[in-house]
């Protein structure tokens, strides 16, 4: 497959995305500056983590007003097959090709450990090679991730499938104890209602060779090359 | 000619720094706070127009990237001769 990785002023989490695929998963995988306009060629594009633009004005606005993002939007509305991570979520959610808003956690707090989380969906692009209920444990490292909608798009979500990941504890509960920012019924990961753009705070890339401590992120991104 | 935006968290919002700003005044002794919001303030200076066409293009700029209507709300000042 061949991957692109947007790249904002401000992305940091480009190159260790950029060494899982090339490096881990043997792909094919190209950078793009967020000025380009066409993303041709490509069978995945990932908007990375990072603080792009610096998080000014809210995180992600100004990274989804880029010809870059443009062009992910189209790309999308062809069917291609999107994923953001935490920065890039919230990339996504303010482009609109994502429902819903990435909030400052509950706590008012930076977060960065190991966290568990379930699978609700195991049907998707980005989790067919996991179980419903599977538990997977992938870092989180984010100040905003604390996900907000209102009640007629949480209704949807459910409806349609689009809650993908849930934060759990180490058994797989999905407990306001096991929520680390305050995310509406623990959400941490939804896809759109056509299934190809997916947004998740946790960090599969920072999860995919034991040296890291997990391999569990290798779950998503091997679905991902199965799809 | 000069745009105020005045943006703040939409009721029912957490807003966690308004919670925490709320309980330091609270500890200070101004124990008759009941909440606090944390907004933005952003001016944009444009070139003169009537404050007709100012607002409409406020309006547009909060709508396209300034506020986000699901978390945020706002009011706008247009001030003249500046």
């Amino acid at each position: 497959m061949r991957f692109g990785i947007a790249v904002y002023p401000g992305s940091n989490c480009d190159y260790d995305t950029y060494r899982v695929i090339r490096d881990v998963l043997g792909e094919e995988v190209r950078f793009f500056d967020y000025r380009e306009t066409k993303i041709e060629n490509i069978d995945c594009m990932v908007l990375p983590g990072g603080f792009s633009f610096g998080d000014y004005l809210r995180p992600g606005t100004l990274s989804a007003h880029t010809p870059l993002t443009q062009a992910v939007i189209d790309y999308a509305e062809k069917g291609g097959i999107v994923i953001g991570i935490c920065n890039g979520f919230q990339v996504l959610t303010e482009a609109h090709l994502l429902p819903g808003a990435l909030l400052p956690n509950i706590h008012g707090k930076f977060v960065c450990k190991h966290q568990y989380l379930r699978v609700e969906n195991d049907s998707t692009v980005f989790t067919n090679k996991t179980k419903k209920g599977q538990v997977l444990k992938i870092p989180i490292a984010h100040h905003d991730g604390n996900y907000f909608c209102d009640e007629e798009t949480l209704k949807q979500l459910k409806e349609n499938g689009q809650i993908v990941l849930r934060y759990c504890d180490k058994e797989g509960n999905v407990s306001s104890e096991a929520n680390p920012n305050g995310s509406i019924e623990n959400i941490a990961g939804i896809v759109n209602k056509r299934g190809n753009v997916f947004g998740l705070m946790p960090h599969p890339e920072r999860a995919s060779e034991e040296v890291l401590g997990s391999t569990d992120g290798l779950f998503i991104l091997q679905s991902i090359l199965s799809s | 000619m000069l745009i105020k935006f005045f943006i703040r968290p939409r009721k029912g919002v957490l807003d966690p720094q308004g919670r925490a700003v709320a309980e330091n005044l609270r500890s200070l002794g101004f124990s008759d706070v009941k909440d606090v919001k944390v907004g933005k303030y952003i001016e944009v200076y444009i070139e003169d127009k009537t404050v007709e066409e100012a607002e409409k293009e406020a309006h547009e700029m909060a709508k396209k990237v300034l506020v986000n209507d699901l978390i945020e709300e706002y009011d706008i000042e247009i001030v003249e001769n500046r």
